[in-house]
């Protein structure tokens, strides 16, 4: 990672708000959330907080460039440049996951046929580690995550549920990158599963890398949180 | 970021006859990007295929590429030897039916040696040893190099028109429909061998397919066709989880979890 300007943050919003009109349902338009404005520096973590509906998985997203923006900018730095996700060419997100953001959710995409440690290396990989240091670094989170090596040979697609998630929460950390998004990593795990994602968070933030979050467990939250902000301050009425 | 686009289409249309192929079709497409082009039957995607591989002549609009040597022609002002060379090496074809791409009469190794043949390759052992390779980058077993592809399953010949195609390290593959006959099993490989090779390549691919699931693992960006035109494009994964227009939230709505 390059060496963080401490004084920009990494990602901010200003005026997001978003609704999604189902055509399906005779144009039902529903408000999700309105005017979000936050922002995350190096070495922050900010958890987003509210009840279940309150937008929370939908602003990370929205960074991710996966949901659409419908007014007001995300500006995710890259380097020195500032990119509005809001407005970005699909070529400009594409670029900006390929080497600055990162998003993790609780659910493994299942790749056929590509095994677990390949998953992993790959990410670190195509995060620009070089080969043998993809390697050593996805058999030192598999390890930390407790995924059993007899496993790492195999496609995830026959683990546990929980094995899935812990290779995906590898495989989301495996790279360097100086923006993550975190949308409920250690849902389901177990506590001292969910205490080695916190450690992993800690060292992520100790390399200066600005992290948004959704987490359910307290324990999780008040470990890793440096900012909480409470999505229902931007909340609307839900039918419009 | 600010490289020049390999092909880049604009206001690009087709009538057939009064009937409307497609029209008003624009995009660029660059050096390892997967363009998927979804919509059902009788949404013009077959059309703007054959209109972008130069099969058919458009009624309106423009195809510029970038050649190899780096100058940008417009594609329909190419003399057919230079057509017929761009076919033959800088672009690859993969058909739904494997039969319209391959040579059913000739070999498998044949079938991929002869793409060599073209571009000038003349030394046997050499066209032998680097089809042999294509088989096995293919996931086809080596024994099988003098067999015709008539004696082979649905996804062996699918993927041996991809060796096919892939031979003259391409630049830009058009795919029609690639996995539509396979099985479900047989699709799965296909699509995780395609994608590596792409990635490893970084070919420009443009792959026409009514099938949601293939856009959403091969693609990085979709166009939406509907009536011939384009009505919706943009990020694959944002078009396909966060649809605006209401044929696209009809299409995504109507599959099984894509």
């Amino acid at each position: 990672m390059t060496a963080p300007d401490a004084s920009l943050p990494l990602v901010s919003l200003s005026g997001v708000s978003k609704s999604f009109t189902l055509h399906l349902r005779e144009g039902m338009r529903i408000r999700v959330v309105d005017n979000v404005a936050f922002e995350a520096r190096p070495g922050e973590c900010v958890v987003l907080g509210g009840p279940s509906g309150a937008g929370k998985s939908s602003i990370l997203k929205m960074i991710y460039g996966n949901y659409r923006c419908d007014t007001g900018r995300i500006l995710v730095q890259d380097g020195d440049e500032s990119v509005d996700v809001a407005r970005a060419e699909p070529r400009r997100i594409l670029a900006l996951r390929a080497s600055v953001m990162g998003y993790v959710s609780q659910f493994l995409r299942v790749i056929p046929r590509v095994s677990a440690l390949d998953i992993v290396a790959a990410a670190a990989a195509e995060g620009g580690a070089a080969q043998a240091e993809a390697w050593a670094r996805a058999e030192r989170l598999l390890t930390l995550l407790n995924v059993p090596e007899r496993l790492w040979s195999l496609p995830p697609g026959t683990f546990s549920g929980g094995e899935q998630q812990r290779v995906n929460i590898a495989r989301g950390l495996a790279a360097d990158r100086p923006l993550l998004l975190l949308d409920e990593p250690t849902a389901s795990l177990d506590a001292a599963n969910r205490a080695v994602v916190v450690r992993l968070i800690e060292e992520k933030k100790k390399a200066g890398a600005a992290i948004v979050g959704i987490f359910h467990d307290e324990d999780v939250r008040d470990a890793v949180a440096d900012k909480i902000v409470d999505m229902t301050a931007f909340a609307t009425e839900k039918a419009a | 970021m600010s490289e020049l686009p390999l092909l880049s289409a604009r206001d690009l249309g087709k009538l057939y006859g009064a009937r409307i192929g497609c029209e008003a079709v624009s995009f660029d497409i660059h050096e390892g990007e997967v363009l998927a082009v979804v919509g059902e039957s009788g949404s013009g995607k077959s059309t703007l295929l054959k209109l972008l591989s130069t099969e058919l002549a458009p009624t309106s609009g423009t195809i510029r590429y970038r050649m190899r040597d780096g100058v940008t022609r417009d594609l329909f002002a190419l003399t057919e030897a230079e057509r017929r060379f761009l076919l033959r090496t800088d672009w690859g074809f993969v058909r739904q039916d494997a039969r319209e791409g391959l040579r059913m009469s000739v070999s498998a190794g044949g079938n991929v040696g002869e793409r060599l043949m073209a571009v000038g390759e003349r030394h046997y052992g050499r066209i032998r040893g680097t089809a042999l390779d294509w088989l096995g980058r293919v996931e086809i077993e080596t024994d099988r190099i003098d067999d015709l592809p008539r004696d082979f399953s649905g996804g062996m010949r699918q993927r041996l028109q991809i060796a096919r195609n892939l031979v003259t390290h391409p630049r830009l593959v058009f795919m029609d429909e690639p996995t539509s006959g396979l099985d479900v099993s047989v699709q799965a490989r296909l699509l995780d061998l395609v994608r590596g090779l792409v990635a490893e390549m970084g070919l420009a691919v443009i792959i026409v397919t009514h099938d949601l699931a293939v856009a959403r693992l091969l693609s990085h960006r979709i166009m939406v066709m509907r009536h011939g035109r384009v009505i919706e494009q943009g990020l694959t994964d944002q078009v396909l989880d966060d649809p605006r227009e209401a044929y696209t939230q009809l299409l995504v709505s109507s599959v099984l979890a894509a």
